[in-house]
């Protein structure tokens, strides 16, 4: 589902951050990654969404060469993509229905099927009471959450969360990465970025770990 | 990363199969109504703020449309003016008052002549006295230099063609020495005032000019203020004009709520001019009425304000949101 052929990135300060990296991930697999800040976890995330290409090597997602997607398609294959975010990014301005729907909105569904899905998306996260709240009134878990299903409201293909559980309690943090092991086993491809070994180390999938740019485990050898 | 053209809303369609082109088709209209529907309500959420912005457009909009009006105007009342020329037949010296009347007689007959007036030599050479303070010095002559004239008013029904060719006829005539058509001021009206058409087209164009900065501004801000979101619906999927449209609306709301208002400021100022006016007018025993820019005048303004909107926020959008990039 999402493969890296020998992939570099180098950003034009002169910076490597990521060398000759390969590796493939199955259909319906849970894959961490992880890695000291700096490794190139971000950095591989972004290739994966567009917001930076390569500076060699290829990057295939869902069978599709992304060095072959123009920069006016690039919409339209991040719509096939759910992230979830660190810092869950938001509209603090929206409640949070309206947060959860914006994918659906921007892909033009219609105001019913929008609330059919939302309530699903709501419901799979525990959230179904709160969808008129603000996120402001929500706690930290529960922001978090509202992200995921906002990630996950528009049937994605390949689910990618970045540090989901950075700023989580441990209970907490154990709670959402069963939501994410719940989405892998209908089918979706999940790509984790996380850099709490305890807690992924127990969750026996498979680990990419990259340190200064390379890939040292769970790679193609 | 550059972002150079963006997609057009509909361009993905080539490969797609027919239901799912009426499909998109009627997501982008819907997406439509939410960004105007969304918009509108943003606008009308700070009614203060967007108050402002609606006057400042209105009267930059309402100044040159009063000016035009009151040219408009002015041309109407140019041209109702009562019959506007003369021409003035000089007669040769030798020929005498008894003969000057008898021309005037005869010319007076013509279908073409309204009406003649005679003014004889002694009675010019005494207005001229008069007129001139040089009574004395013209009492010394021997001869009165003037010769006889006579003021011919054409047939009202006459345009300025038939009254040129009337004037050369006249000045074929025996007697006649000279005869000058008295046209002068009225092309030094004409000329005035297309001087003033033409200046309201430059100040016009200017404040047109200031419509689109003053409102590609306010888009920017509003831009601004919501960087955050932009780049939030850019990570989840939001193709350029999607992230477009509510702010193309918002200088659409703004452009026509200036054109109302400044609909509404022309109509007060007519409003407020149109006693005055009309006493004038009555004691020149006209039925001059003011005339106004009228509901289609009204309509145009609004779609005007409309279309400068809509310039100023694509002027805004286009140079500051393909910068916003999520990082």
């Amino acid at each position: 589902m999402i493969s890296f052929e020998r992939v570099s990135k180098r950003y034009p300060e002169g910076h490597d951050a990521l060398r000759e990296v390969s590796f493939d991930i199955a259909r319906d697999d849970l894959v961490f990654l992880t890695g000291h800040s700096g490794a190139g976890k971000s950095t591989l995330m972004r290739l994966i969404m567009l917001m930076d290409r390569p500076t060699r090597g290829k990057v295939v997602v869902d069978g599709r060469d992304l060095s072959t997607v123009s920069n006016r398609r690039i919409p339209g294959h991040r719509r096939q993509i759910g992230v979830v975010f660190q810092n869950h990014q938001l509209l603090f301005d929206r409640n949070v229905f309206d947060n959860v729907a914006l994918p659906l909105v921007i892909s033009g569904y219609d105001h019913r099927e929008v609330g059919r899905r939302v309530r699903a998306a709501l419901d799979k996260v525990g959230l179904l009471k709160r969808e008129r709240a603000m996120p402001v009134t929500l706690s930290g878990g529960e922001q978090q959450r509202v992200g995921i299903a906002r990630a996950v409201v528009g049937r994605p293909k390949i689910l990618l969360a970045d540090e989901p559980t950075g700023n989580l309690d441990p209970e907490l943090s154990a709670e959402i990465m069963q939501l994410f092991e719940s989405f892998s086993q209908v089918g979706v491809t999940v790509l984790i970025a996380s850099h709490d070994l305890a807690l992924i180390s127990r969750l026996r999938h498979r680990i990419l770990t990259l340190r200064e740019g390379r890939l040292v485990t769970g790679g193609l050898l | 990363m550059s972002r150079a053209r963006s997609d057009r809303p509909r361009g993905e369609g080539a490969s797609l199969s027919r239901a799912r082109m009426a499909d998109q088709y009627r997501a982008w209209l819907r997406h439509h109504r939410l960004s105007a529907a969304e918009s509108l309500q943003r606008v009308l959420e700070r009614p203060f703020s967007s108050l402002m912005t609606w006057l400042v457009i209105g009267i930059a909009l309402a100044l040159p449309v009063g000016l035009s009006v009151t040219l408009d105007n002015a041309a109407e009342l140019s041209a109702r003016w009562e019959s506007p020329t003369q021409i003035s037949l000089f007669l040769h010296t030798d020929v005498d008052a008894a003969a000057a009347a008898e021309l005037a007689q005869a010319l007076e007959r013509s279908a073409e002549v309204a009406q003649v007036h005679l003014v004889s030599r002694d009675d010019a050479l005494a207005e001229f006295g008069a007129l001139s303070g040089f009574a004395e010095v013209l009492a010394e002559l021997d001869d009165n230099p003037l010769p006889n004239l006579l003021l011919v008013t054409p047939a009202p029904r006459l345009d300025q063609d038939a009254v040129r060719t009337l004037r050369d006829n006249l000045d074929k005539r025996d007697k006649v020495d000279e005869a000058v058509l008295d046209m002068q001021w009225l092309q030094r009206l004409n000329s005035l005032m297309d001087l003033g058409r033409r200046m309201v087209m430059a100040v016009g164009a200017l404040l047109l000019v200031g419509v689109i900065l003053i409102l590609g501004n306010t888009i920017r801000l509003a831009i601004e203020n919501r960087r955050d979101e932009i780049v939030i619906v850019k990570l989840v999927g939001g193709s350029n004009p999607f992230v477009r449209r509510p702010f193309l609306y918002t200088g659409l709301w703004y452009g026509v709520g200036g054109g109302l208002v400044a609909g509404l400021v022309v109509n007060a100022a007519l409003w407020y001019l149109q006693g005055p006016v009309g006493e004038l007018a009555r004691l020149y025993q006209s039925g001059f009425e003011l005339r106004g820019p009228g509901i289609m005048g009204v309509l145009n303004l609004v779609i005007i304000g409309g279309l400068l909107g809509l310039a100023g926020a694509w002027l805004a959008v286009s140079r500051h949101l393909a910068a916003i990039v999520p990082r």
